[in-house]
Order: structure tokens, then C-alpha cells, then sequence
């Protein structure tokens, strides 16, 4: 009874993102063996978490990111597994290294505390080959997630009422997303991208080699409204975070041309004025990807405001417009300077 | 000696098979759980493996796609094995290649949201008699390409069929070492376009009713400019005449109805004993790359282009641009001459030299309405012009589908 007390006490502790050295090394040890080899049948056989259907984890850091990736309005539980004994390394203000043996988690859920329900568990595994990807599908009960390397689609009445056929990637399409340069990397640890504290955290607790060298993080999403804000940071930030692991060089959308990362400054690449290549009926009758001045002349923005397959964009893991990340790329566009 | 250069060709092509001796087949049939039967066996996949269509429809609601290397998707025929994406809800493809030395073969894809068939980065594939169909006809919401390889080395599409893509039915984009042959493309915007792409040979295909038959082009500003050493020979481009039905925006939305063979930018294109018969604009037509661009590596002019002995019917009956027919009125004629320069193209020659009219423009971005058009003759080439040699690896594909 007293122990279950101090689990749960811990658990708070992991969700606000606040784990030191000592509370990640937990009791619940987690299976190395199934993080480094094979495909297994259920989510369980990790262990990451506390106890069947938690999402509340001792060995895994959970972390938030300034600038989250829009899929569908799902709230998403992030955590970082690194085995014991070992430590992340900062690479400037990219992607966090993190060592063999370790795990990305993401859990994609709808609704609020007693209404929440697990959708689904994507897992990064790094294993002596690269990454792996493997995606994991919650029980009716939310007692477990199964393997779905074909994906699913699952129906989700999301928290404003509107329902929508939820699309769980294949392993195939994790990689779409997560390629780079012909193999499997993480999108989203990368330090600009990460609050502060939760670095500081790290390097304190031992999980991370050094505090990143980050000149220019990333905005945090939440203060977009704030009367000081930045719109195109917040707009080339979104930009980054929702686009820019296909549209970089070496990415998915290579042949595009087109290159939505946050640190690319050639206003060819980032789309101003760039006719398409291969947009197809993707274009919308628009000539540039971007009109300075003109947001639905963009292509960029007639993209994302579309859920059609072949026009939509993202391409996966996008059955509905996200309003507030299009609205904040069409005030960029429109206070773009029409020259 | 010729036996010699044979066994050679063949000798990789023994390596592959021998590592692929443990190789399975899995048959796929139609029916309830078909994407996520068929979406699994391509993910389960090992290299040297076949997967199976038995014959019948496949209703998808996703696209499907495969990463694993030296795998063969094969149908029991381009109009038996089906896969309908009708009711497509997801992804930009019907079905997207990612890995090397893949066969797909033998069964079709119709009314893909997005592209029919894309593989990227996909070295040495091979779609041989693939159907790619957007069944409605013509329309701007069919989806772009239908047969799409691009940023690979070693391409083989052959004896396809591919009709209503809204850009373009075949399309090769930054790759080399391409093979485009036997394959009927109908009523598509461009039948076969191959972009930013070197030694490439287009031959003996069938295009027909699109908006332009064949599309030898090169765009700046992407990862991989400079195209040329193309061979476009032995083909029949007929009545490709169907009003452009691209969505505006996209390059191909600029050809003109009526085109037989267009040549943008490149450097060394030939393009000789084709049967080019009743493209009302013109037969073979060379345009320099006409939008601002920013690109150091970008050449825009069409350089280095040989026509050889091609046969013509009539040709420039209904050229579809701006002042087209005040064109025909200015020169006296009824009909354009088959071959249409815009006049700013480097190096073009013709077998036995040939009239052709000429935009007469001056530099690389001046528009239409400057205009001085006049019918010039382009010169015989000199007596040797340089070959265009895909590799040998290309050729040995081949060997695959024996």
C-alpha cells in the first residue's frame, strides 16, 4: 500500500518531466533484449511502463517539445528510454545522440482524464543496426497495445465532438516520415526543440553528456497569442516541426526541392516565389508555393488547409486541417513584404 | 566474342539469384482485410522474395508501400489483379517504392488519389506490364503521375499502360540510366516526361490522345539539374491533341495541346525514327526554360539536339498558343512546318536538314508577343554526333524477368 503511494508519487513526477538520475532507475526494469532485437507481438513485453495500460513510466524520461507536430488534435505522451549506465549526447542544437539500446515513445491519445483513450504507441527502437520503427495499437480495454505493422484505421470522436477515421501509420509510412538519407532517424529530441529545464534535468541526472549549445530555440506553441510574438519564428518553427522531415534535403520530399527547416535561409528553398515540380493537381491552380503577401495564392497554404488525398499535406497522419497551425502560416505569408 | 559479353552481363545477376535460393513466394487473394493482409506480406517481406496477387480486385483505403530490397510484386495480369483505390482515404500514392532491385509486374492500379505507382530512390526497378488507370478518363482530379521513378540509378518501365493522369502517365524525374519502352500511354496530360534525368531511352513506345506525347525536360532549382543524353527513337506519337487538363501551376499545364515531341532546356536529345502523325501544334517543338530562375548550374536553352529520320504527317494544323493562328496567317500557311523552335536553341540539327518555324526570340525569358516567327532551315548534323549508352546494368535487369 505505502509502495503503491510512492509509484504514484514518482509517476506525477515523470509526467511533469522532472525525473532525476535516481528516480529513473526503477525498480520495473525494462527488457533490453526486446528493445534490441525482433518484433514484438505487444507493447507490454517492453515493460517501459509502471503496470498494464499506464502511461506512466520509471525508466523513461517523459518530455514535451516546444513546438509539437499537429496530428489530428491526439495528445501525445512522449518519453525517452536510455539503459542504464549509458547517456545521451548533445549535438549542438540538433538531435539529441542517443546510445544503442535506447527508445523514443509516443502515445497518441484522445480525450481528458477519465474519458482518455490510448489510440495507439509508436515505438523508435535504436538497435546495433539504426532505428527501427514499430507501431502499436491499443486494446478496446486499454489494457495493452498490439503490433499493427500494417497500420489501422481507427474511428476517434475527438474531444470537440467531430469524429474522424484516425489513420495509424504502417511501419513502412513511420519511415516515410523518418527517413534521412536512406535510413531511420528521430524527428523530434532535437535540443532546440526541448525545454531548457528538461535538459538541465538531464545533464544533472547523468542521461546527457552536456548542456546543447542552442542559439535559437524554437517558440513555445502555447504563447503564439502572446502580444510579443514572433510570427515568423512561430511560423518557420511549425514549419520545421510539421513539414521539414520530408522537405529537407535527403528527406522524403527531396525531390521537391523544397526545404522547410528551420535553419534554411534561402527564400528559393524555403518556397517564396518557387514554382512546383511534382505538386501535380496538388498545386490548386497556384503558381508558387509561396506569394509574399498573398496566402491563397501559396500552394503551402491551399495544402494544408486540404484533407483530400494527393492535394493534403502532410501526406500521413492527417485526416483534418489544423486550423491554428494554418492560420499562424497564413499571417506569416501575409505579412511577408509583397516587395 | 559476343558470347563472351553475354556471360558477363549475366554473371551478377547469378550472385543475386544464389543469395535469394531460400527466397519464398506468398499469394496475396483478394477479399475482406486486404490492406492489412497485403500491407503486412510487403513489410514481412525478405529479400528475393514474391509476392502474389491472385487474380480479382483489391478494395484499398490506404496507400500500400514497400522497403524491403530484391522483392517482386507480381499480378496475374494488368486487367486481372486490380488494385482499386476508389475509396482511397489516405497517403499520396497508391503505392510507393523505397527500396533497391524491386519488381513490380503484372497487375494494375486504378483511381489512386494521388500518384499510381512512386518509387524514390529506388535503384534498379522494374515495372514491367503495369496498368495504371484513372478509369473516368481524363479530369484535373485524377491524380499526377501514374508510373513515377525518381531519384534512382537503373530504370526499366516496359510494356505498360497508363491513361488519365492529370500530369503526367509515365514520368522518369532526376535518375539516370532509364529504359521507357513498349508502353501505350493514352489520354494522360504528358504521355511520357522525362526530367532532370541523363542517358535515358524512350523507345518504341505508343502515345496517343494526351495533351503532348513525349517530354524531354530539365527545371532549375531542384537537387539534381543539368538533363540530357536522351534518346527518343522508334516511337508512335499520334492525335495528341487533348486540351491540357492540368491544374495550373504545374509546368505541364504550359504545353500546348497538339504536341508531338518537346524538348525544354537538355543537352543532347536525339530524336529519330519516330512515326509523328496528326499533333495538331507541332511535331517536335524546342523551348528554352521561360520563368526567372536563380540557379547557377541551370542551363535553359535546348542544346545539342539531333532529329533524325523521323516520319511525318501533317503537323501545326491548330497550334494551341497565344497568336497560333495569326501565326499561320502571317507565314500564309494552313499547316506548320513538323518542327517549332521558339529560336533559342543551341546546336539543333536536323538528318538531311528540314524547314522549321522559328519564334525567332533573342534571349532566354523574353515573352511570346516579341515574337519575330520566320521559317528557317536547321542544318544536317555534323558527321558524327555522340551516342547515348545506357549502362550495362540497366540492360541487365532484363534478365530478371526471364
Amino acid at each position: 500500500m505505502k509502495r503503491g503511494a510512492i509509484l504514484l508519487g514518482l509517476a506525477s513526477l515523470a509526467l511533469a518531466g522532472a525525473v532525476s538520475q535516481s528516480e529513473a532507475r526503477s525498480p520495473v526494469a525494462v527488457n533490453n533484449s526486446a528493445v534490441m532485437q525482433g518484433k514484438p507481438k505487444t507493447l507490454s513485453e517492453f515493460s517501459f511502463f509502471a503496470r498494464p495500460g499506464s502511461q506512466e513510466s520509471f525508466s523513461a524520461a517523459a518530455y514535451t517539445l516546444n513546438t509539437p507536430l499537429y496530428s489530428d488534435g491526439a495528445d501525445k505522451l512522449r518519453f525517452a528510454y536510455v539503459p542504464y549506465g549509458k547517456a545521451m549526447k548533445a549535438n549542438g542544437d540538433g538531435l539529441l545522440e542517443f546510445p544503442v539500446g535506447s527508445a523514443l515513445i509516443k502515445t497518441f491519445a484522445f480525450g481528458e482524464g477519465a474519458d482518455r483513450r490510448l489510440i495507439e504507441t509508436r515505438l523508435l527502437l535504436h538497435r546495433a543496426e539504426g532505428w527501427v520503427a514499430l507501431p502499436y495499437v491499443w486494446n478496446e480495454e486499454q489494457t495493452d497495445a498490439r503490433l499493427a505493422l500494417a497500420g489501422a484505421r481507427i474511428p476517434v470522436t475527438r474531444p470537440d465532438g467531430t469524429e474522424i477515421s484516425y489513420r495509424v501509420p504502417n511501419k513502412n509510412q513511420c519511415k516515410q516520415c523518418h527517413v534521412k538519407d536512406g535510413g531511420v532517424t528521430p524527428i523530434g529530441p532535437k535540443a532546440r526543440n526541448l525545454p531548457t529545464q528538461w535538459l538541465r534535468e538531464a545533464v544533472a541526472g547523468g542521461r546527457l553528456d552536456k548542456m546543447p549549445m542552442v542559439t535559437a530555440g524554437l517558440p513555445h506553441w502555447g504563447e503564439r497569442d502572446s502580444e510579443s510574438a514572433d510570427v515568423a519564428a512561430f511560423a518557420r518553427a511549425y514549419l520545421d516541426v510539421n513539414c521539414a522531415h520530408c522537405h529537407q534535403p535527403g528527406g522524403m520530399a527531396s525531390n521537391s526541392g523544397l526545404d522547410l527547416r528551420w535553419e534554411q535561409g534561402d527564400p528559393h528553398a524555403l518556397g517564396i516565389r518557387k514554382p512546383p515540380v511534382a505538386a501535380g493537381r496538388g498545386a490548386g491552380g497556384l503558381l508558387v508555393s509561396i506569394e509574399p503577401g498573398a496566402p491563397d495564392k501559396s500552394i503551402l497554404v491551399h495544402r494544408m488547409a486540404s484533407t483530400e488525398p494527393g492535394v493534403a499535406m502532410p501526406e500521413l497522419g492527417k485526416s483534418t486541417v489544423d486550423e491554428e497551425g494554418l492560420a499562424m502560416i497564413r499571417q506569416w505569408i501575409d505579412e511577408m513584404p509583397a516587395q | 566474342m559476343l558470347k563472351f559479353a553475354l556471360a558477363a552481363l549475366a554473371a551478377p545477376i547469378a550472385l543475386t539469384c544464389a543469395s535469394a535460393a531460400m527466397a519464398e513466394t506468398h499469394t496475396i487473394e483478394p477479399g475482406e482485410g486486404a490492406q492489412e493482409r497485403l500491407q503486412e506480406a510487403l513489410i514481412l517481406a525478405e529479400p528475393g522474395d514474391e509476392i502474389v496477387l491472385a487474380a480479382g480486385r483489391y478494395a484499398l483505403t490506404d496507400g500500400l508501400s514497400l522497403d524491403v530490397n530484391g522483392v517482386t510484386l507480381r499480378g496475374a495480369g494488368m486487367d486481372a489483379s486490380v488494385l482499386d483505390f476508389t475509396a482511397q482515404e489516405g497517403a499520396g500514392e497508391g503505392l510507393l517504392v523505397t527500396s533497391d532491385d524491386v519488381t513490380l509486374r503484372d497487375f494494375g492500379i486504378e483511381n489512386a488519389k494521388g500518384d499510381g505507382i512512386k518509387s524514390k530512390g529506388a535503384d534498379q526497378i522494374i515495372y514491367h506490364a503495369i496498368r495504371v488507370e484513372w478509369t473516368g478518363g481524363p479530369d484535373a482530379s485524377n491524380g499526377a503521375y501514374g508510373i513515377y521513378p525518381v531519384e534512382a540509378s537503373n530504370v526499366l518501365v516496359q510494356d505498360s499502360y497508363v491513361r488519365g493522369a492529370s500530369d503526367a502517365g509515365i514520368y522518369v524525374g532526376q535518375s539516370e540510366n532509364i529504359i521507357v519502352r513498349r508502353n501505350r500511354v493514352v489520354e494522360n496530360v504528358a504521355g511520357i516526361e522525362i526530367e532532370n534525368s541523363n542517358f535515358a531511352e524512350v523507345t518504341e513506345n505508343l502515345a496517343t490522345k494526351n495533351t503532348g506525347g513525349i517530354l524531354v525536360f530539365d527545371l532549375p532549382g531542384l537537387p539534381k539539374v543539368g538533363g540530357g543524353n536522351v534518346l527518343v527513337a522508334r516511337n508512335a506519337v499520334i492525335d495528341n491533341n487533348t486540351d491540357n487538363f492540368a491544374p495550373e501551376g504545374n509546368i505541364v499545364a504550359s504545353v500546348p495541346a497538339g504536341t508531338g515531341v518537346m524538348v525544354m532546356a537538355n543537352t543532347g536529345v536525339h530524336i529519330r525514327d519516330n512515326a509523328l502523325i496528326n499533333n495538331g501544334t507541332s511535331h517536335i517543338m524546342l523551348i528554352a526554360y521561360s520563368q526567372p530562375f536563380d540557379d547557377e548550374r541551370y542551363q535553359p536553352r535546348p542544346k545539342n539536339v539531333h532529329i533524325g529520320d523521323n516520319i511525318y504527317s501533317r503537323a501545326g494544323f491548330a497550334p494551341d498558343f497565344e497568336g497560333g493562328q495569326a501565326l499561320l496567317a502571317a507565314l500564309s500557311r494552313d499547316t506548320l512546318p513538323a518542327i517549332l523552335t521558339d529560336g533559342l536553341h543551341e546546336n539543333a540539327t536536323v538528318f538531311g536538314g528540314e524547314w522549321a518555324v522559328s519564334m525567332g526570340l533573342q534571349e532566354v525569358g523574353q515573352p511570346l508577343s516579341q515574337a519575330r516567327p520566320d521559317i528557317i532551315k536547321l542544318p544536317p548534323p555534323p558527321p558524327i554526333v555522340a551516342s547515348v549508352n545506357p549502362s550495362d546494368t540497366v540492360k541487365a535487369l532484363e534478365a530478371r524477368l526471364k
